[in-house]
């Protein structure tokens, strides 16, 4: 059913991802891909890969911008993958019902027995989260690592989605949003953490950590006053030198 | 936005179709189509085939077109699930009215009730399909209220053009109604456009890089480096950019094979009967369907959609 859940799931599992912290290494995104292309929605096909035109599925694509001119100008690594929102006309639009978000925890999943591959929930998404998989003919998306996070096969700290596992400079956090006690909600208040796109009124579960404000550093003092005169005889030997 | 022709095709297809199907309920209710006379029923068979072949033609563009028959199950939340199922129940009245054209002792009470239920059907599914691109909130060129009279009056130019083309050799009152009412649809459908256009090139798009990526605090936001160095789906199907110079053009094309050539040809052709009249219908209908195809390429080629913000979009 592709109506979204009439009440609000209990628990709204996503990803706060900072901007401050994030390196720009793609670790998340190849990590993404080798675990997914195993995963629920595997394969992660790639047409062309080893030719001149490669191009595949990714659920998480890494961007660089450029934000500020000037000394207050910043460069800033971006992370993109499923916002997983609260009003996701992806799930909504969707013509058979293939595209759902989960009630007990508000994860939009694919079903791809079902979905016909007429690419309307990719228009429908204004973050550009959801990829066509030309080789089998259905729309794949961010799936959260849904075989991860509860998985109990796995040790308990890999029960995370494959980007936070990986990446290394903990820029990226994994828990309920719903819960204002859990260690991501009290993150997002404590840093500020926004929406992307609020305008449009998609309400994603995800969030974002600004860049922190540039640490502001004392002007240098005058290179004289900063050296202090040496000692007894030495001192004298050097403003005798000095002169 | 990619124009995809199987979509393009589709669009004018079934906008078409639903126009004339409208075109000869409205004719069948006023009482100007004859019982038993063989063009009503040819032009519902057109009428027919061409919303078959643009239904068809939809499904060309699917990952899984054996699976389109899933489609009619989420009526409740989705428009395109609506259209389809919108698509199937004027089956029903059409092919109904096409079985009461044939006979002439049909009581016109059944005629006006099929023929309004007709009617019903080909405005409701134009509606959906046009729904289908306005609720994408994504798409400033779409998510705005042109677009539904925009379908709708598309949708009636090209099938009441059809209509006037059909019976354009008979000269009769049904003639004078199609024509009069094509040519109404098109000065409608050429005022429409223009507005569309002033609207389409003021407005400011829904986002910006700034709101896309939450750095607005921080300065003007562009993008450095993109995730990759090849194109991937998103940007193929949402990066599709018309240059301005060739859009101009193109809206030139749309308003005079769209509406004006098509008008002129049927004012000239009303009150004239026989061969003339047929050439000059003909030629009306031709003109407005390549206008509409042309219409329909833009509709897409133009529309921007935010996701590119990420991908090096100055604007959506």
């Amino acid at each position: 059913m592709t109506s979204l859940p009439s009440a609000p799931p209990a628990r709204k599992l996503g990803l706060v991802i900072d901007l401050d912290t994030c390196v720009g290494c793609h670790a998340c995104a190849v990590n993404c891909k080798e675990w997914n292309t195993g995963g629920h929605s595997a394969p992660l096909t790639d047409t062309d890969a080893y030719g001149m035109n490669p191009s595949g599925v990714w659920f998480n694509r890494i961007h660089s911008f450029e934000a500020g001119d000037g000394p207050a100008g910043r460069t800033v690594n971006f992370p993109r993958s499923c916002l997983h929102c609260d009003e996701a006309d992806c799930v909504t639009v969707c013509p058979t019902g293939a595209s759902y978000k989960r009630t007990e925890d508000g994860i939009v999943l694919v079903n791809p027995d079902t979905c016909i591959g007429c690419k309307l929930c990719s228009w429908a998404c204004p973050y550009g989260a959801r990829e066509y998989d030309e080789d089998e003919g259905v729309m794949k998306k961010c799936t959260l690592c849904v075989d991860r996070i509860e998985n109990q096969n796995l040790p308990e700290e890999d029960r995370v989605p494959a980007c936070v596992s990986t990446c290394p400079a903990h820029a990226r956090h994994f828990g309920d949003l719903a819960d204002p006690a859990s260690a991501v909600s009290k993150l997002v208040a404590e840093r500020g953490g926004f929406d992307l796109m609020p305008e449009l009124g998609y309400r994603p579960v995800n969030k974002y950590l600004p860049p922190r404000p540039r640490a502001v550093l004392p002007a240098a003092p005058a290179a004289e006053a900063q050296e202090p005169g040496l000692p007894g005889f030495l001192g004298w030997v050097d403003r005798i030198l000095s002169r | 936005m990619h124009p995809s022709t199987s979509v393009i095709f589709f669009t004018v297809a079934s906008g078409a179709g639903y126009g004339l199907l409208a075109a000869l309920a409205l004719l069948a209710v006023i009482g100007l189509i004859v019982p038993g006379g063989g063009l009503p029923l040819l032009g519902l068979l057109l009428a027919l085939g061409l919303i078959t072949a643009g239904l068809l033609s939809s499904t060309l563009h699917l990952g899984h077109p054996e699976r389109a028959w899933r489609a009619f199950s989420q009526w409740r939340s989705s428009w395109l699930s609506r259209e389809g199922v919108a698509s199937v129940a004027t089956y029903l009245p059409a092919v109904l009215l096409a079985a009461l054209f044939v006979r002439a002792d049909v009581p016109r009470g059944l005629v006006v009730a099929v023929a309004v239920l007709a009617f019903a059907g080909a405005v409701a599914t134009v509606v959906c399909t046009a729904m289908i691109y306005r609720s994408l909130k994504p798409i400033g060129a779409w998510h705005n209220r042109h677009t539904v009279p925009g379908y709708l009056i598309i949708g009636a130019a090209t099938g009441f053009a059809v209509a006037y083309a059909l019976f354009a050799g008979t000269g009769s009152s049904a003639a004078w109604v199609a024509g009069i009412g094509a040519i109404v649809a098109l000065s409608a459908g050429f005022l429409q456009k223009r507005a569309y256009w002033r609207f389409l090139d003021t407005e400011d798009g829904p986002a910006s890089p700034e709101s896309a990526t939450g750095l607005g605090g921080i300065g003007r936001v562009r993008l450095l480096d993109p995730p990759h160095t090849g194109p991937n789906f998103v940007m193929r199907e949402m990066g599709y950019a018309v240059a301005r110079r060739h859009a101009e053009a193109l809206r030139r094309i749309v308003l005079v094979a769209g509406f004006v050539v098509p008008a002129w040809a049927i004012a000239l052709g009303l009150g004239l009967a026989g061969g003339l009249a047929v050439g000059l219908g003909t030629v009306a209908a031709v003109s407005a369907l390549l206008g509409a195809v042309v219409e329909r390429w833009l509709f897409f080629a133009e529309a921007r959609h935010t996701a590119m913000l990420y991908y090096g979009a100055t604007r959506s």
